[in-house]
């Protein structure tokens, strides 16, 4: 009946006034998996979940919950729950209090509830802290409760707006585990906003990545970093070089994938892949990633597809990673990050400025983009 | 100079004496003119009242001696103050209530209408204190007279007019619409602090639109309901104007009682009048401090 398709968005708009806030996103979510929204603000992630919690009202298209329509019902009657940016949680009321109300309103029998109360709080590591007010917790405490309060009424898709954003980068990432933790042990469907991609990347199944109202990307975190479908996604997710030229031709097959080459202003040609062939004079850019090129002092293997003599412009020594920065051409100037694998002892094998090299990367390495 | 050759800590100690003294006459000085205007004028007229409250009250209504119990003993055991006791106390309750049912509402709408407009809202609700209360009510004469404007409406309608000036309906008029301001705009200031995100948590987790204003909103903000219903209910319960001219002075409230007392009835009774204000007094004092202790505790 709803093929676990726990959330079905057709073609649903939102208006605010002239602003299309929302624009005909089509998305299905499927049953218990951890599925993110992810994009700038102003993308429409928001107002996305906020329809689907039944806060806002799709102006156009339709919301499906487990295959019945709900995009006229009011929140109230929606079996989904939200956990809030800024948690929400009644400041008049004790922890408990907090999350016993969505019992109370179902009206569930006082002796199963206070039961359910404390499995709840102890599912969050709160179980002693029921009587007091939340204005005495820690932010992350707060966070936990918020959670326990939405998911004690065992909704069918638990929705959380940017719900760590105000918790401090430690236990920002303790919350990221402790979340997909909780997510799998309890195995509700969690729709998940951010504009944080290693948020979005740590925890989901699924990334959509969105932006102006529109869904640009919907894959897994490799899918959408290894082989986003556009230049907005690749430079959105992570960093990556843009080398912007028109296409030469499509070569040979790699793998599944067709060579591109791309004649830069510069008259470089510089070669990635693409799904698909690509007709030779259209605008095109190839997305290198930093850490998927490779600058080295001896000259790479012969018949590598992308081959340059380069001049190092700038080092910074990250720790982890050495990033370098190399001038490509007249005014190219692309980013290499190099893993530090070198012994503890080897501190000064790094690359200097003015120091030259042979930057380098396989055709695989490095997508074509059109859009 | 001669006082350099003593000891070194002698100027010292001298020196943090007179930044005492200093410190004193600072305190004194800003403290002084409240201190006074309190003394002066709310201290001492009280203590003289309750002294007149306990003397006999002379053949032109002056307090004289000796000292007595008896103005308490009439106030507890005559119907008639009984009465106005209850009736004042039942106006300001009805008064109170029906400003908070008008109130609240209005309130909410001045909160969430487009920003550009709250201020004209709200500078609104305030342009009556621009005209002069007495006016006002006598406006309100004119507006429920018998041939006044509400009762040609009535007429107008196909109805026989009514009698709605000199009744309890006009009274209880003329208070609301005199209060109604002081209601809402505490309300404001509470409900403009509350954070709606609460309800869309509420109606999240299943309250539809009463249960979450019954179990989150109005809890939230009591603060703002309890400040205005004292400020609507104190002066209420002392009104005379509005009983006087919209009740035709057939309904006695309180604060006619006490006018009357005091200057109209024949003899005037100062010494009964000052009992009488004394309890109105302790009775609505001792009201407020429970009536706030019980509805903002649950707040802490």
């Amino acid at each position: 009946m709803s093929d676990g398709i726990a959330i079905d968005l057709r073609n649903v708009v939102k208006q605010f006034g002239e602003v299309k806030a929302v624009d005909h996103i089509n998305m299905q979510i499927r049953d218990g998996e951890f599925f993110s929204m992810l994009g700038p603000s102003g993308c429409g992630k928001t107002t996305t979940l906020r329809m689907i919690a039944g806060f806002e009202y799709p102006s156009s298209g339709e919301i499906h919950l487990r295959g019945k329509p709900i995009g006229s019902t009011p929140a109230y009657e929606r079996n989904v729950n939200t956990v809030f940016q800024s948690y929400a949680l009644f400041p008049h009321m004790t922890v408990a209090e907090n999350v016993a109300f969505g019992l109370q309103m179902k009206k569930v029998p006082q002796p199963a509830i206070t039961q359910r109360v404390s499995e709840a709080l102890d599912m969050v590591r709160l179980g002693s802290f029921g009587t007091r007010r939340p204005r005495q917790l820690s932010g992350g405490q707060q966070q936990r409760v918020a959670l326990a309060r939405a998911l004690i009424n065992h909704p069918e898709v638990l929705l959380l707006d940017e719900p760590l954003g105000a918790l401090d980068l430690k236990l920002r990432k303790e919350m990221q585990i402790e979340l997909k933790g909780l997510q799998e042990r309890v195995g509700i469907t969690f729709i998940y906003v951010t504009h944080d991609q290693e948020e979005a990347l740590t925890m989901s199944d699924r990334i959509a990545v969105m932006e102006r109202g529109k869904v640009l990307q919907i894959g897994s975190p490799t899918e959408i970093y290894e082989r986003p479908t556009c230049r907005f996604v690749a430079d959105f997710i992570g960093e990556s070089n843009f080398i912007e030229g028109s296409v030469a031709a499509t070569e040979e097959r790699i793998g599944n994938d067709y060579g591109i080459a791309i004649t830069t202003a510069d008259g470089l040609t510089v070669r990635g892949v693409s799904p698909q062939p690509i007709k030779t004079g259209i605008a095109a850019t190839l997305s290198l990633r930093p850490e998927k090129a490779r600058l080295t002092l001896a000259e790479p293997p012969v018949g590598t597809a992308n081959n340059f003599r380069v001049t190092v412009e700038r080092v910074s020594y990250i720790g982890s990673d050495t990033r370098i920065l190399v001038r490509l051409g007249q005014e190219m100037i692309v980013s290499v990050w190099e893993q530090n694998t070198r012994s503890t002892l080897d501190r000064d094998a790094y690359w200097q400025a003015g120091e030259s090299g042979y930057l380098w990367w396989p055709a695989e390495n490095a997508l074509a983009l059109t859009e | 100079m001669a006082i350099q050759s003593a000891p070194l800590n002698e100027p010292n100690r001298e020196l943090e004496r007179s930044l005492q003294r200093k410190q004193r006459t600072q305190l004194g000085g800003l403290l002084g003119p409240g201190l006074f205007w309190l003394i002066a004028f709310f201290a001492l007229p009280l203590a003289v009242i309750v002294i007149y409250s306990f003397m006999t009250p002379g053949s032109t209504g002056r307090p004289e001696l000796p000292f007595t119990l008896s103005n308490y003993g009439r106030l507890f055991t005559e119907k008639l103050f009984v009465n106005a006791y209850i009736r004042s106390l039942w106006m300001g309750f009805v008064t109170t209530l029906l400003c908070l049912l008008i109130g609240y509402p209005l309130a909410l709408f001045v909160i969430q209408a487009p920003p550009r407009w709250r201020t004209v809202l709200l500078f609104l609700v305030l342009i009556p204190f621009w005209t002069n209360f007495l006016v006002r009510t006598y406006a309100w004469m004119v507006i429920l007279q018998n041939n006044g404007l509400l009762n040609d409406l009535i007429n107008w309608l196909g109805f026989p007019r009514q009698t709605l000036l000199n009744t309890d309906g006009a009274v209880l008029t003329g208070l609301i619409y005199g209060q109604l301001p002081f209601m809402v705009l505490p309300l404001y200031a509470s409900i403009e602090r509350f954070d709606f995100t609460l309800m869309e948590a509420a109606s999240d987790l299943g309250a539809d639109k009463r249960q979450a204003f019954l179990r989150i909103m109005l809890p939230l903000t009591m603060p703002g309901v309890a400040a205005g219903s004292v400020l609507v209910f104190i002066p209420t319960v002392g009104q005379f104007v509005v009983s006087d001219l919209l009740g035709g002075a057939k309904v006695d409230l309180l604060g006619n009682l006490l006018q009357r007392l005091f200057q109209r009835s024949n003899p005037p009774n100062w010494p009964l009048g000052s009992a009488m204000a004394l309890i109105f007094m302790l009775v609505l004092t001792v009201g407020v401090i429970f009536y706030f202790r019980n509805t903002t505790e649950q707040n802490r």
